[in-house]
């Protein structure tokens, strides 16, 4: 019976990883994040240089539809901030007297716009590439977060000059060519950050989009684990207990 | 209990409709043999997960929309604004692996015990229904987020009936309810998720119907003599279930708070794209083994055929094994025998999980025949040429009189002593 435990935590453990050894491209390097581990959470001001790169570049050509303005107030920018970033957009409006579409700014409850009217716009604008919607991007990938930081911080990437139809050489992105040119200079916010820590802040601002609920879920992960340990260690000794009175 | 229902209100109620009765004959007095180890405690935790299933699913339909245009967006939405979204859906597709743990443990156990053999046949088809309308309800369950696999999954598993003769293609746009996998595809798969847990249920009920008609099967694999082989299901087994769900609780919850994702595919976060191919189509890791027969058979029918068949021989377990004695624990050849099957589904499942190229692909066609290989020739002719060890000859008595040795241990002493 013991050997049971051994063999199932094996296949548990291992098949997933099986499953995404596959492939080609380089493995990127495990940093460390400040999510880290059990008690781990998101540094903010990481959270508001990787907002404040996205603003400033990545949004030209990638959406993140599943945040909205007023979610950047859970990063520690006030509602009248985060106000000021909305406005920056134009969404569609109601129509005018004539029937005409319209545009207005944002509003808190908007989502970052796409910033193509569609797939075909994204692709002529882009060398053929497709640059994807961004909210999701640290789960959508495996390893995400390391990879972000790989993919976008790769030195030969940044110096590297596209070839003749364009692609750049990255040896994280998938088939090794892609399409967008890389995005990050050093001190692209005049705070002195090199590309290697401004990938870092992009990635993990990137991190929270895609997973802005792992505070909480780890600190009632917590409570859960410990009230569940003390139950348990109480179902146990009430168990121990009651079998004592028979012979088994 | 005896207090409870000697009340008059209670009385007068049970003589009408006797719930109170049923609860007391089925989990409270009711005769469980003595010596069940933890082995026997997934039956439990399966019905745990069950309910778990069915009450986060319950949460996750009430935000859920079945579109194709809009059910990625709808999960996303139960994710990061529904309050404690994330938690029921986390809670929902973990749970859907940890169910598949318990249950897979849960047979295993009793292929090791021979609780399928003899009077217990039927409630081991039972449970073999359970767990194929279990593998369809998850599959079908893994499509309606609409992210890459899970349209890309049901697009290589709905076109395995197209390898049906004359009608396949038919079959396939029945299923679809199209031309190819599209809106209706998720509609129906999504009304058929939402009632396939209680046909499971329903299955459940027959199980444990089954079940307490012939009584567990027990470590030591024998027929009980008496009333000393037993002690009440309660509070020996309730509090015995307990602790192990806590156990599993624990478990389950370290994976579902620290490592939500650790058990899915993160191609299943980008949304379904039905002209974009993913690299590697792999199933849930459930499914592993059997999508690695599939694969190991050349030839689109034989391969279905096959991986059908490896279930479908599970139905002929208790005339395969032609051994009398239940319990691996006497069954020295057997016994070995047991945990070689058990190494060749893990290998199955890694054959599974890695593109079919180089090596996998001869390890796979080699563990796929020793799977049938096991369970056609092998446990046939071990039933007739294996000596078992010698049985105690009660449930109760090596309990009783042997000390505090467990009885296996002792058979399997003297065992070891006669052979030298
Ligand atoms: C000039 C347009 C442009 C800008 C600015 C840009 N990208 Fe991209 N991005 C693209 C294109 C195009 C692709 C698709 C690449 C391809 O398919 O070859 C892409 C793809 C990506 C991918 C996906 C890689 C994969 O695995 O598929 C990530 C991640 C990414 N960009 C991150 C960023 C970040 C972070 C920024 C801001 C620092 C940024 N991009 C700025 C155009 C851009
Ligand atoms: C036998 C029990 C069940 C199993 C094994 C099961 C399995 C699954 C799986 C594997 C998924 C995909 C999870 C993901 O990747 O996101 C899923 C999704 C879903 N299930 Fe179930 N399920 C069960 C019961 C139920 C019940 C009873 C309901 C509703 C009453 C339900 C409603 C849903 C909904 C709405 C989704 C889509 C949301 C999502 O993907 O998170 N499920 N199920």
């Amino acid at each position: 019976m013991k050997r049971f435990a051994p063999a199932v935590l094996a296949l548990a453990l291992s098949l997933p990883g099986a499953a995404l050894a596959a492939g080609d491209a380089a493995h990127p390097e495990q940093r460390s994040w400040s999510w880290d581990g059990l008690f781990g959470t998101y540094d903010r001001e990481q959270l508001r240089r990787g907002l404040e790169i996205f603003t400033l570049q990545c949004v030209n050509c990638h959406g993140l539809k599943y945040i909205r303005f007023r979610n950047l107030t859970e990063i520690g920018l006030g509602a009248d901030e985060a106000q000021a970033i909305a406005g920056q957009y134009e969404v569609a409006g109601d129509p005018d007297e004539w029937g005409d579409p319209t545009v207005k700014p944002a509003e808190l409850h908007h989502p970052f716009p796409d910033p193509y009217r569609n797939e075909a716009e994204a692709r002529a604008l882009n060398n053929g590439g497709l640059p994807p919607d961004l909210s999701l991007m640290a789960k959508a990938r495996a390893d995400g977060s390391n990879y972000i930081a790989a993919l976008l911080s790769d030195p030969g990437y940044n110096e590297g000059d596209p070839d003749e139809s364009g692609l750049y050489r990255n040896p994280y992105f998938p088939g090794g060519w892609t399409a967008m040119a890389p995005p990050l200079w050093d001190d692209m916010l005049g705070d002195g950050a090199t590309v290697e820590q401004e990938a870092e802040d992009i990635a993990a601002f990137l991190t929270w989009a895609a997973e802005p609920r792992m505070e909480d879920r780890k600190s009632l992960g917590l409570k859960v684990v410990l009230f569940l340990l003390a139950l348990t260690g109480l179902l146990y000794v009430c168990k121990r207990k009651i079998w004592a009175k028979v012979d088994h | 209990m005896e207090g409870f229902l000697n009340n008059g209100l209670v009385r007068w109620f049970d003589s009408r409709l006797p719930v109170f009765s049923y609860v007391n004959e089925h989990l409270v007095v009711y005769p469980a043999p003595r010596n069940l180890n933890y082995a026997w405690n997934f039956g439990s935790l399966a019905g745990l997960a069950l309910m778990i299933q069915i009450a986060t699913g319950i949460v996750l339909a009430m935000h859920y929309t079945p579109h194709v245009d809009t059910a990625f967006d709808s999960v996303e939405h139960i994710m990061r604004d529904v309050n404690y979204g994330w938690y029921f859906r986390y809670m929902h597709a973990n749970g859907a692996s940890f169910f598949f743990i318990v249950v897979y443990l849960h047979v295993f156990r009793g292929l090791y015990y021979g609780s399928y053999k003899a009077p217990r046949e039927v409630l081991w088809w039972i449970g073999l229904a359970i767990l194929l309308a279990m593998m369809g309800t998850a599959f079908m369950g893994y499509v309606l987020p609409w992210g890459q696999m899970s349209f890309w999954a049901a697009t290589v598993i709905t076109k395995l009936f197209g390898a049906i003769p004359w009608v396949g293609e038919s079959v396939v746009n029945w299923l679809w309810g199209g031309e190819g996998i599209d809106n209706p595809t998720l509609n129906r798969f999504y009304a058929l998720h939402f009632l396939l847990p209680f046909a499971i249920v329903g299955l459940v009920v027959l199980h444990l119907w089954a079940l307490h008609h012939k009584k567990s099967n027990n470590p030591l694999g024998i027929d009980y003599k008496g009333p000393q082989d037993f002690i009440p299901f309660h509070p020996y087994y309730t509090i015995k279930d307990a602790f192990g769900a806590g156990v599993f609780l624990i478990v389950f919850s370290i994976f579902l708070f620290y490592a939500p994702n650790y058990m899915g595919h993160p191609d299943n976060y980008i949304p379904a794209d039905p002209l974009k191919t993913p690299p590697h189509i792999v199933p849930e890791w459930y499914f592993l083994p059997f999508y690695a027969i599939l694969r190991a058979v050349p030839g689109k029918l034989d391969g279905v055929i096959v991986m059908g068949l490896s279930i479908g021989i599970l139905f002929l377990l208790p005339w395969l094994d032609t051994s009398r004695v239940r319990s691996a624990t006497f069954r020295p050849v057997f016994r070995w025998f047991y945990w070689i099957l058990v190494l060749d589904i893990v290998v199955l499942g890694f054959c599974g999980a890695n593109p079919p190229e180089g090596a996998w692909i001869d390890i796979g066609r080699a563990a796929t025949a020793y799977y049938f290989v096991h369970f056609l020739i092998l446990l046939p002719l071990i039933g007739w040429f294996e000596r078992p060890l010698p049985l105690p000859d009660s449930i109760a008595k090596p309990v009783l009189s042997g000390g505090p040795a467990p009885a296996a241990a002792i058979a399997r002493d003297k065992a070891r002593g006669e052979r030298r």
